[in-house]
């Protein structure tokens, strides 16, 4: 990597110098990395320790239009106890709803060491003013968020204007403070190229971001290996140059306990181990988890229960 | 221990029936040698005996160029073409249909990880059966006028380090123009030959057409040495390619060889370092460095040796190293005793030459041939370590300044097989590539094969090609 480059002193120019000045990205040589690691072989203890560290993993969510407070309600309940039936099974990491569910959801997980993260700044388009975006982050703080998912100005960073992208992540972690943590969601389906993922990633991280996130969940494609990858290998680098260790959430797509282990050995064999924890990699879902407790309880009994013996949310 | 090992993954044997004792392959049937003579296949990551192979004698020989002869006069060259492909295509599909039991075959044989064998060596095979089957009856549209003949009686010598490919890209383009074979596998690695033996009368492929005959240096010189044969194709060490062509060169034998390599990889200072560092790893690693096109040579721009050398470092210091059978394994066993003291000889020239010799921490099995990934760094173009062909998981760094000295060192060897070229400027990609004296170019990538793409070299890396459309030119009277 280059000599780290103070870029908030920098004018737009330095900054557009800088993201353009990291590798490229190639994309045959990235997919090919990203499918070898895929094929790892995850069996027994290894296995087993793989799901119950993606369980504790998962950021459970909903965001949709038809969210009620009784579903919200739903979902923490099955973040504090994810399998009835197993109290082995560990807990999830956060749940992740709208800002204007947040309280319900600081309510409902209290005390229990589950953290509570709300979508903001115009989720999931961001198109709206900067004024808008910032009510929204402190809408989402004063509910009870004590993690942020804020969107990236996309339009803007294909327009090649990287200091207004920049200085919007940089206001909302002036808003955010130490409040809550702020993921930053990249829209990467919406970016296309993994040079552009590449770009962006340290683009958050230089504004302020404690997490990159790949997807909304509302752009097809979500979260991809390759994507996962690039992203990973940014962290990475920006620690070595930068000494500060930034978090990845890919989120979108990832339904099966399989997924979530190809993710799982792409963390470890890409930005290491120090990122095989809750605090530094997080996966949002929903239908993921009971995949994972059905893995769970298929190598505690060696026999598959239907998915009438998981709870729904 | 880290926080995520993952527990062994062994791939299960129980698909491999393996015999006590395989005889010859000659005239589509098994049958011991005339003298008696047998040799042991052991596995290499364990030294486990496999089983016995018979070893042919020149009596053996005179039987295989026989039969061979025969069916290439009474069967296989009347045969209409059609009906050629059609057996082809059959043999293809029962290598895809067999792919596992070859795999685990070929890694207990080879040494090499069931990840290469699985996804890249027997998918290969079957491609290149595939491939040339198509050819068979379209001969006329290869470029060699409106109906090429073929030779007659190909004998083939093959490498031990792509044991049942190397046999595909030998059979596979001989039968599809109408020759008949008799083909060596190495003396360390004769299974999967023999398994494609089974494989013939499996598909009921005339008899006679491909014959089999394992044994050792002996057995190889007898055969490309008879006069009854037609074509002498061999892939293997500069050495005996030298040889073979001295043999051969006042005979009418047609002769390619597919000989050693010392290819550079270049990694420019605009490259896409981690693919790049990707690229090195597989150039080098793949196969345990068993390779006759690896990118043994790396040559990275000074600018950014740093910065490449830091990644690669720590990205070696996840490979898996071990059995080779465990589908996690990264980089396998040396394929015998005689190539791992060869390797540990280079490499300690090496390290009494100057160059810094580097492993990452990597522990190794107690039995069976094994060596660490290892990476020279202060190479000179004057150290033997850069230029003598290793053939083993050894990597020399040397740097460079400007495209003009990248080229001028990765062509300053007495070897020409491959080159690989790493920059996200298209347009140095074609300049280099141009001036580059290599059979292969990789651009961007390593050790990438097609059974559509030529292969083969400049230089002391022989002559000839395999593979494509120009691979045909070597089984045709042109």
């Amino acid at each position: 990597m280059s000599a780290p480059v103070d870029i908030r002193a920098g004018a737009g120019s330095s900054l557009r110098e800088f993201l353009h000045g990291l590798p490229g990205v190639d994309q045959v040589g990235a997919e090919a990395r990203a499918a070898m690691l895929a094929s790892r072989s995850i069996k027994t203890t290894a296995k087993q320790w793989a799901l119950d560290m993606a369980i504790s993993m998962i950021d459970l969510t909903t965001l949709e239009g038809q969210d009620t407070p009784g579903k919200v309600r739903a979902i923490c309940a099955k973040a504090k106890r994810p399998d009835p039936a197993d109290p082995t099974a560990p807990q999830v990491a956060a749940v992740c709803v709208y800002p204007d569910l947040a309280h319900l959801a600081a309510a409902e997980v209290k005390g229990t060491g589950i953290h509570v993260a709300s979508v903001a700044t115009a989720f999931p388009s961001g198109r709206t003013s900067v004024e808008v975006k910032l009510a929204d982050a402190k809408y989402a703080i004063e509910a009870g968020a004590d993690e942020v998912d804020m969107v990236i100005d996309r339009g803007a960073f294909l327009a090649g204007d990287y200091q207004l992208v920049y200085d919007e992540i940089a206001a909302v972690r002036e808003v955010v403070e130490d409040a809550a943590h702020l993921k930053v969601i990249l829209e990467t389906g919406e970016l296309v190229t993994l040079d552009n993922v590449r770009r962006a990633s340290w683009l958050a991280m230089l504004a302020g971001a404690d997490f990159i996130k790949t997807s909304t969940g509302k752009v097809s494609p979500a979260a991809t290996l390759p994507v996962t990858l690039v992203m990973l290998e940014a962290v990475r680098d920006f620690r070595a140059t930068h000494g500060r260790q930034v978090g990845v959430k890919p989120a979108g797509g990832i339904r099966t306990a399989k997924d979530a282990i190809r993710y799982l050995v792409l963390v470890n064999e890409t930005a290491g181990e120090d990122w095989l924890d809750p605090d530094w990699f997080r996966i949002g879902a929903s239908s993921l988890l009971n995949d994972l407790l059905m893995q769970r309880t298929k190598l505690a009994t060696g026999r598959y229960s239907g998915p009438d013996y998981f709870t729904l949310d | 221990m880290g926080k995520f090992e993952y527990a062994p993954a062994p791939e299960s044997r129980s698909i491999v029936s393996l015999r006590e004792s395989y005889g010859l392959f000659i005239n589509g049937e098994f049958a011991s040698s005339a003298d008696g003579r047998a040799f042991k296949t052991i596995s290499p990551a364990t030294e486990e005996v496999l089983a016995e192979v018979a070893e042919a004698g020149p009596v053996d020989v005179d039987r295989a160029v026989a039969a061979a002869r025969r069916a290439y006069e009474r069967t296989w060259s009347v045969l209409p073409a059609k009906e050629r492909g059609k057996y082809l295509f059959r043999i293809a599909r029962i290598i895809q249909e067999r792919s596992r039991e070859l795999a685990v075959l070929e890694s207990l044989d080879n040494g090499k990880p069931i990840r290469e064998s699985r996804d890249v060596d027997i998918p290969l095979v079957a491609a290149h059966f595939f491939y040339h089957a198509g050819w068979a009856d379209k001969l006329e549209y290869a470029g060699y006028g409106p109906a090429p003949r073929p030779l007659g009686v190909a004998g083939q010598v093959i490498p031990w380090n792509f044991p049942l490919l190397m046999l595909a890209w030998k059979i596979a383009p001989a039968l599809a123009c109408g020759n008949t074979v008799v083909l060596k596998p190495a003396e360390t690695t004769p299974l999967t030959a023999l398994t494609f033996a089974e494989i013939c009368q499996q598909a009921d492929l005339p008899p006679g057409v491909v014959n089999i005959l394992t044994g050792a240096g002996d057995t190889g010189k007898a055969l490309v040495t008879h006069p009854g044969i037609d074509k002498v194709a061999f892939t293997g060490s500069t050495e005996v390619g030298k040889e073979i062509a001295r043999e051969c060169a006042p005979t009418r034998k047609k002769v390619t060889l597919e000989l050693g390599g010392k290819a550079a990889n270049i990694v420019f200072e605009d490259a896409p370092v981690d693919q790049a560092v990707e690229g090195i790893v597989n150039g080098i690693f793949f196969n345990q460095g068993h390779v006759c096109c690896a990118g043994s040579r790396l040559l990275v721009q000074e600018s950014v040796y740093e910065q490449v050398l830091a990644s690669l470092q720590r990205r070696l210091a996840t490979l898996r190293l071990g059995d080779p059978l465990d589908k996690n394994t990264d980089v396998g066993a040396i394929n015998s005793a005689a190539q791992l003291a060869r390797i540990r000889e280079l490499s300690e020239v090496g390290e009494a030459e100057g160059a810094q010799r580097w492993s990452p921490p990597c522990e190794l099995p107690v039995k069976g041939f094994w060596f660490p990934p290892t990476v020279f760094t202060g190479v000179s173009q004057a150290h033997r370590i850069a230029r003598e062909e290793i053939f083993g998981p050894v990597l020399s760094v040397l740097t460079f300044r400007t495209p003009a000295e990248a080229v001028e060192k990765a062509n300053n060897t007495p070897y020409g097989l491959s080159a690989g070229v790493w920059s996200d400027k298209g347009s140095r990609i074609l300049w280099m590539a141009s001036r580059l004296r290599a059979g292969v170019v990789w651009a961007n990538t390593f050790n990438k094969f097609d059974p559509s793409s030529p292969f083969g070299g400049y230089k002391e890396s022989g002559y000839g090609r395999e593979g494509g459309r120009h691979g045909l030119e070597a089984y045709l009277d042109v």
